[in-house]
């Protein structure tokens, strides 16, 4: 079903991005390059009147995320406020800072669950990855999310540095009595887009950990629920990315700028409103950044006629824009788009490189010869947007 | 998990929480970056699960309010399926 410019279901999710600070620099971030360059962060009766507006128009799970949520202090005031609503609150952490004191304060306040991100399964990769030393602090706070009662999701970013440690991950996941454990291949948006030719795994490496996850999936007494998100650059046909755009999902930045997906922001031509200036309600129902990619009338060629466009909306307008340029053009994902080539070259690429066996190598060896990595911090987000 | 009898007393998965939204028009179920959108009679049933309540409590109550016959069948046949998807839990 294609939602209708005006008449739109209600954006049953809802992702409150409260900060771009964040302890940890990674380099598969999804947040914009340009970062540092955003305006000042919503102030906290800000974020509880976009909590309420949005609960009128039927948002019911919410996400709190960043950056990182817990550098702000004032994230137990939201999670009480948004409890006292009726939201499901899930918090998307690095785990960085959730001192004993908060998750006591946040559970109090009733935060329903938490998704710890992780790494790799070996303290030097996840150091290395994210560009800090995090991983015996992690291990902690898992252990603390478990005495504490709450159900875990451990999320692992994939990627050609990481993917042939599945099996470790999935056993470090299950000495952590992780409930959900999201094995989550890179997206290539922001920071991951910048970095892609050196995280792009080989479809010999995929295959390998689809293996490996089917077969651990089938160990007797095995409890855990195990997601493998697919890259999606070794599909033949793209993701229904949002479901659409505006049909069931809002994010808010931390500048207060409301966008149909975590990336939108990129899309070229297109203004987004800010919550300082406009209610939820507007926004959703409204404003011309959210009504523009509802409905098909945006839509070209293959898309336009094709029988399977309200099933993947045409996939993803930020990776249209990202590898084509135009955001209307079909995702190139798709084996039907002219441009799909785009990502059957890259994909050809990662196939030819040597997995790279471990953090060591990277540090010493092969870094000078090939493209450096590049981690999501300040420096490097202004360097990269300067105007 | 133990076998499923009418004197089971199934309770909400650890992490779920059913509601009822208006903007939906439904129950809702809640978990982890998930949520089920519930039809009438899934609804009803789940709303009924509250760990003191046996399968057969609900099925009588459910018989008595909707003044209906039988439902035994349906109502172990959906508890095994919420059981499998960890919507349910029994503790004996």
């Amino acid at each position: 079903m294609t939602t209708v410019p005006g008449h739109p279901g209600p954006p049953l999710w809802l992702l409150l991005e409260l900060t771009y600070q964040c302890p940890l620099h990674c380099v598969f971030c999804y947040n914009p390059t340009d970062f540092a360059r955003t305006g000042p962060e919503l102030a906290t009766e800000d974020w509880l009147r976009v909590l309420h507006e949005a609960r009128a128009l039927g948002s019911v799970q919410l996400g709190l995320s960043g950056g990182e949520p817990l550098s702000r202090p004032d994230l137990e005031v939201i999670v009480a406020e948004a409890h006292k609503l009726g939201y499901y609150i899930n918090l998307i952490t690095s785990g960085v800072g959730l001192t004993e004191a908060r998750i006591q304060a946040l559970k109090q306040a009733g935060l329903d669950h938490i998704q710890l991100s992780f790494q790799d399964s070996t303290r030097e990769m996840n150091d290395f990855l994210s560009s800090t030393r995090t991983f015996e602090l992690k291990s902690k706070v898992a252990a603390l999310i478990k005495r504490y009662e709450y159900p875990m999701v451990l999320n692992v970013v994939l990627h050609r540095l990481n993917i042939d440690h599945v099996e470790q991950i999935l056993e470090m996941a299950e000495a952590m009595q992780a409930e959900y454990v999201e094995l989550a291949n890179t997206q290539y948006y922001g920071w991951a887009f910048q970095n892609r030719e050196r995280l792009l795994p080989s479809r010999a490496q995929l295959k390998h950990a689809e293996e490996v996850t089917r077969r651990y999936r089938e160990r007797p007494l095995q409890k855990m629920k195990i997601f493998f998100v697919v890259p999606d650059y070794f599909e033949n046909r793209p993701k229904p990315c949002m479901n659409g755009l505006g049909s069931v999902f809002l994010t808010v930045t931390p500048d207060g700028t409301a966008l149909p997906c975590h990336a939108a922001r990129m899309l070229p031509g297109l203004t987004f409103p800010n919550v300082r200036e406009s209610t939820v309600k507007w926004i959703w129902r409204d404003s011309p950044g959210f009504n523009h990619y509802r409905g098909d009338a945006w839509m070209k060629e293959p898309c336009r006629s094709c029988p399977e466009k309200s099933r993947d909306f045409g996939g993803c307008r930020c990776q249209a824009y990202l590898l084509t340029g135009d955001p209307a053009n079909t995702d190139p994902v798709c084996d039907l788009s002219p441009h799909h080539h785009l990502v059957t070259e890259v994909v050809a690429k990662a196939d030819q490189v040597r997995p790279v066996g471990s953090a060591s190598r990277l540090l010493t060896g092969n870094a000078a010869v090939e493209k450096p990595l590049i981690f999501r911090d300040r420096r490097n987000s202004l360097a990269l947007s300067e105007r | 998990m133990s076998a499923l009898s009418t004197d089971s007393k199934p309770s909400l998965g650890r992490g779920f929480r059913l509601q009822w939204e208006p903007a939906q028009n439904a129950h809702v179920l809640l978990y982890p970056e998930g949520m089920v959108k519930l039809n009438g009679s899934a609804g009803e049933i789940l709303r009924r699960c509250d760990g003191n309540r046996t399968i057969a409590d609900i099925v009588t109550d459910l018989e008595t309010a909707f003044d209906a016959s039988g439902l035994t069948g349906d109502v172990c046949a959906f508890v095994s399926i919420a059981l499998e998807k960890r919507w349910l839990e029994i503790h004996s």
